[in-house]
């Protein structure tokens, strides 16, 4: 019990150390540049005290829950043991699948349960006034990040060069906002940047490290990275691609209905 | 008990009805946010790796904690983090001076990266690669300056990328000329940077906003653009996070073809 409340202890120590620099930043402005007093000030500070609270509480859970239980688990599935090997002994990128299916399976769990992607969720929703549901848009990326972390683990076990799967990426993402609405591009560019954050990024450093060190031939330092790049990069692809499959509904309905009025 | 007691009484217990009820509600959307992992580690312990659990009871006691901050955490954004985000692009704007604007702009970006334990582990991990790969000395102290200069430069970029950010939401220019133009420079510097920073770059981008970061950036942009005449906060307020995974991939490039 005693461990517990250090261990929470510390964990609220380090949240606090996160956010100190926004709140001198903000008090300095508010004093210094603005002079001028925040509205609902006592419900504020209380909103802040939830916000690192919560966030204290929410890792240490995971910390107690989640990371050991996936550390293993991405172990476990790299075991030689759990590896599909031929008659002669060889493996080849299809013997790991179990890895692909769970890559893409907790990728897009642990980015449902993202809070900074709740955050930005709920700002779209509202200021969308609900046209992009909050669970809609999550969803969307949640699938993103499933697709980019079976491929990513894919490209360590090929151990195929990461710049060209980025640039090929680049590539789709520069040709889909040429034709995508451009009202929801910013969001889908944003989104990309949020699904890496408190969930996502342990598991899937456990897994890139974990994948890198099993299957021979490849350096945990240099093929362990890029299962992140992947995974901002992929929700912007399946975001825009939301939006231009919803804009070619639209279309079409309107073509249709033209036709039924002539 | 006259009927305007029993009626008042009556009132209260509503009340406090309505309280639970939205308490209840929040936990059942809280709860919902966790099943599927939930899933996903019941159907593999289970079904696939078919192994003893590990340590059941610290597993289901860790859960009820995640629910429980997760709950706490989207009160608190809704009630502290946005109203304050948006209370500050209200005021900033109102007061009307750019140079303060763009000054509160970089130091958010740059303050909260530079302390940022992700950001930390990243830059460490890249000296020891670095010095691994005999692009660096192996010794200590160039190695602590290496990493010390990273977080620098990665924090400078994500300060830099909000100032951006904020002045394409003031002037209305469209997001996609930025980072279409910043996508190219990115692979453009893919082909000259060293090969062992790449994936790193590539990473960087993606561990440099954390979750108390995004809210406060979101409701900022959100707040400006809602603020400023002619500009829509769904095409303009959003944008800010991602010049902030943009730019440090093309700024740790660099920092790699500045040491190499």
């Amino acid at each position: 019990m005693v461990d517990f409340i250090m261990d929470f202890l510390l964990i609220l120590l380090y949240t606090l150390r996160d956010v100190a620099p926004i709140l001198l930043l903000i008090i300095f402005f508010q004093v210094v540049v603005l002079k001028q007093p925040i509205p609902h000030l006592k419900k504020v500070i209380l909103g802040g005290v939830y916000v690192v609270l919560g966030l204290a509480i929410f890792i240490m859970g995971l910390e107690k829950a989640l990371f050991p239980v996936g550390k293993i688990m991405a172990s476990q599935l790299s075991d030689p043991a759990f590896i599909l090997t031929t008659e002669t002994g060889e493996t080849f990128w299809w013997s790991y699948y179990w890895i692909y299916i769970f890559a893409a399976l907790i990728g897009f769990a642990t980015t449902i349960a993202e809070p900074s992607l709740i955050a930005v969720a709920i700002k779209a929703d509202e200021v969308s006034a609900g046209t992009i549901s909050q669970n809609g848009l999550r969803f969307t990326v949640a699938l993103g990040v499933a697709i980019a972390l079976a491929l990513g683990t894919f490209r360590i076990v090929t151990g195929t060069p990461l710049f060209m799967y980025i640039i090929v990426s680049y590539v789709i993402v520069i040709i889909q906002t040429i034709f995508a609405p451009k009202k929801l591009i910013a969001l889908a560019y944003d989104s990309g940047g949020v699904t890496t954050s408190t969930v996502t990024v342990p598991i899937v450093a456990a897994l890139g490290l974990g994948l890198s060190s099993a299957v021979p031939g490849r350096n945990p330092a240099i093929d362990g990275f890029g299962l992140i790049a992947f995974a901002s990069l992929f929700p912007i692809i399946t975001v825009l691609g939301y939006a231009q499959f919803m804009d070619l509904k639209t279309r079409l309905l309107k073509i249709k209905n033209e036709k039924n009025a002539v | 008990m006259p009927a305007w007691q029993r009626e008042r009484k009556h009132q209260e217990g509503m009340k406090y009805k309505q309280y639970f009820l939205g308490i209840f509600r929040k936990l059942k959307l809280a709860v919902m946010d966790l099943f599927p992992i939930i899933v996903v580690v019941v159907f593999f312990q289970t079904v696939v790796i078919r192994q003893p659990f590990p340590e059941i009871g610290e597993v289901i006691f860790g859960f009820l904690f995640v629910i429980m901050g997760l709950m706490l955490f989207i009160e608190g954004l809704e009630i502290g983090l946005f109203p304050i985000g948006e209370t500050m692009a209200y005021a900033l704007a109102k007061k009307g001076s750019l140079l303060w604007l763009m000054i509160f702009s970089f130091a958010l970006g740059f303050s909260t990266t530079i302390a940022e334990p992700a950001l930390i582990a990243v830059a460490k991990e890249a000296s020891v690669i670095s010095s691994g790969a005999g692009l660096i000395e192996d010794n200590k102290k160039v190695m602590d300056i290496y990493a010390m200069g990273l977080r620098l430069t990665v924090a400078f970029s994500v300060g830099l990328a909000i100032v951006i950010g904020v002045l394409r939401i003031l002037k209305g220019w469209p997001i996609y000329y930025l980072i279409v133009g910043g996508y190219i420079l990115v692979m453009l510097m893919t082909i000259i940077a060293p090969e062992e920073i790449i994936g790193l770059a590539y990473d960087a981008g993606g561990v440099t906003t954390s979750t108390i970061t995004v809210p406060l950036v979101t409701a900022l942009g959100v707040g400006l653009a809602n603020v400023i005449k002619g500009r829509s906060p769904l095409v303009d307020g959003f944008g800010l996070i991602a010049f902030a995974s943009l730019l440090p991939m093309i700024f740790v490039m660099a920092y790699g073809l500045f040491w190499f």
